[in-house]
């Protein structure tokens, strides 16, 4: 079993997004960059796959802010083989793009099943499992929670909405857009991804930039929500705040005093 | 092109999902601006459709691959009846079948697409939609000038209401059996979900607990204030899927949806996914030490303190 599985960089949440002049990207020089937490969840069940059914697992990212260290770690992880695809560009890179360049990066590799994360917090124009399904002529399913392989198919379960769950079988090779992997992801130690970084292994695939997306929206700018409809903020010590939250709580009715 | 709006009418079983009456509402506002119509699809629910009557015409298809939700025979017949019909603009929500086709038909197509979308106006002969990005913390306005494009808009951005009001649309019966074969997806069972130790959504007050928490470890102090509260405890999904607390305390889009007097909020972010499930809570507190968390922006109340010191002085201060 080959599973490919698409890796991306997105800024840190928790950190303050500092807006690129221009008002139409995040300051990608200054901000933390991650493995959007979708991916590290598709990445976990492509490697409990392979611990199962045997076979390879590639995964491939675009040369983002801090792909290296992502790459690192998958390979850390148990993943066999590392791609960085180069010769993009810098900047936000549209889910439609994105699509066009991986579809064609799959159309030479040898692969039976794509994985990558449901979503990500920057998928502005469509998440990539369908985005890259419908590109590669695939089928696709997204929001998927387990994966199970079955021969020539795979054994999916989709989450529809309210905890119902679906059970699909899916030929392959197809494209899953995973939700949650069958565990948490697995850590690696730092002795371990030291040891796999000074070994190098990342492999690094000029990509031809596919001119042909239907990229008739235009972004006018980004912006931080409305402060108006803010929370009144609750300020003092931990005592004087859980007091105002007691008094709140026993305003409604909830709690005897 | 058309200047019609045309809407995904999502159902479960027969029944149509409020967010299809969001988006029709917000379909009607638009098809109104630009004098066009609102054309609703319905796949595999026929009898549903007297129910849309805010669309002015219901395209309905039956097949047996359409009986249940099924990704690829939605795909294949959505992208026939949008060929024919030639929509200016396509409204999905951010369901799961919305994550699937939204992608998918912008692709065959050729329409621009924005996702995550929470407001979306006329503007002149374009679409101007506000997305929400970064998990709550960034909106992006996007103008949508193309002859097709697709939305894909969070559920709840919209009243439901106008997505109700009353007309008697024409409904057109397509057969669609030729794109619904051989299919590379069969659906083989829908599993509902198990009932669980408590019934959250019957609680007036829920401590909900997030990610912020940090181990499973840290539950028992949160799980103290609840006890003290007389309240159950809930969760945002990473504290489920983490195996911290059972799948039946999970709030939000694929949990359960909750609308307690008071709505404790410890360590959550404010993702919409986790907001959907919690909208209509009557009172919202929230603790989060980023004051920049998007939860403050959906609380009444909120502290930027540590949720373990939080959680500590009001177990005591409800004791006392
Ligand atoms: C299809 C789909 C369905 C989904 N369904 C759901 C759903 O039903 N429910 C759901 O919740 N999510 C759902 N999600 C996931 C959702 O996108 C978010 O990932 C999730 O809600 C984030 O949970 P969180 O806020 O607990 O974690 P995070 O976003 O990681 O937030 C943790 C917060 O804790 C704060 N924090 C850290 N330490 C402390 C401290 N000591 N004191 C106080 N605050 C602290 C941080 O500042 C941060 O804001 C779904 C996603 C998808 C794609």
């Amino acid at each position: 079993m080959r599973v490919v599985v698409a890796l991306k960089q997105i800024p840190d949440l928790v950190e303050e997004l500092e807006l690129a002049s221009g008002g139409t990207d995040v300051d990608r020089e200054f901000l933390k960059f991650v493995l959007n937490e979708f991916d590290d969840q598709a990445l976990e069940e492509a490697l409990c796959l392979k611990e199962s059914a045997g076979g390879e697992v590639t995964v491939v990212a675009f040369d983002e802010p801090d792909a290296d260290r992502t790459l690192y770690t998958a390979l850390a992880k148990g993943a066999d083989r590392a791609v960085k695809l180069v010769g993009v560009g810098e900047g936000w890179l549209s889910g439609h793009r994105r699509a066009g360049l991986l579809a064609s990066f799959l159309g030479n590799a040898a692969f039976d099943l794509v994985l990558t994360g449901v979503q990500a917090a920057d998928d502005l124009d469509g998440q990539l499992p369908a985005l890259l399904g419908a590109r590669a002529g695939l089928p696709h399913v997204s929001v998927v929670v387990r994966v199970e392989l079955d021969g020539p198919r795979a054994k999916v379960s989709q989450e529809l909405g309210g905890g119902t769950v679906a059970e699909e079988e899916v030929q392959l090779p197809a494209v899953l857009g995973i939700q949650t992997a069958r565990q948490a992801p697995r850590y690696v130690s730092i002795s371990r991804y030291r040891e796999i970084q000074q070994a190098g292994g990342i492999e690094e695939v000029e990509i031809q930039s596919s001119a042909d997306e239907p990229d008739t929206y235009r972004l006018r700018r980004l912006f931080p929500p409305d402060t108006a409809g803010h929370a009144e903020m609750l300020t003092g010590t931990p005592a004087e705040v859980a007091e105002r939250i007691a008094e709140l709580i026993r305003s409604k009715g909830l709690v005897k005093s | 092109m058309s200047n019609d709006v045309l809407v995904l009418a999502e159902h479960q079983e027969g029944r149509l999902l409020e967010t299809s009456f969001e988006l029709l509402g917000k379909a009607r506002e638009l098809a109104d601006a630009w004098g066009g119509k609102v054309v609703a699809v319905l796949l595999g629910a026929p009898d549903a459709a007297a129910e849309l009557s805010a669309a002015d015409s219901v395209v309905s298809c039956e097949h047996p691959s359409l009986a249940g939700y099924n990704p690829e025979a939605y795909e294949r017949a959505l992208v026939e009846i949008l060929r024919e019909r030639d929509p200016r603009l396509v409204l999905f929500s951010t369901t799961t079948a919305g994550l699937d086709l939204s992608g998918a038909v912008s692709v065959h197509l050729r329409a621009a697409l924005v996702s995550y979308v929470v407001a979306l106006s006329a503007e002149g002969d374009n679409a101007l939609a506000t997305a929400r990005i970064y998990g709550g913390k960034l909106l992006a306005e996007v103008e949508l000038s193309g002859p097709r494009s697709v939305g894909a808009v969070i559920s709840g951005s919209f009243p439901a209401a106008f997505g109700r009001a009353g007309g008697t649309p024409e409904v057109a019966r397509v057969d669609l059996g030729h794109v619904l074969g051989d299919l590379r997806i069969t659906v083989t069972s829908v599993v509902a979900p198990e009932a669980g130790d408590v019934d959250i959504t019957a609680a007036e007050l829920l401590v909900s607990v997030g990610r912020g928490i940090g181990s499973k470890d840290n539950i028992e102090l949160v799980e103290e204030l609840a006890d003290a509260l007389g309240a159950p405890l809930a969760a945002s999904r990473p504290v489920v899927d983490q195996g911290w607390l059972p799948k039946s305390r999970q709030v939000g889009k694929s949990g359960h949806t909750v609308k307690p007097k008071v709505y404790l909020m410890l360590g959550i972010s404010g993702a919409p996914e986790h907001l959907e499930g919690m909208a209509d809570a009557e009172l919202v507190i929230a603790c989060n030490t980023d004051p920049a968390a998007p939860v403050f922006d959906v609380a009444d109340y909120g502290t930027t303190l540590d949720l373990f010191d939080i959680a500590d002085e009001l177990t005591r201060a409800v004791k006392a």
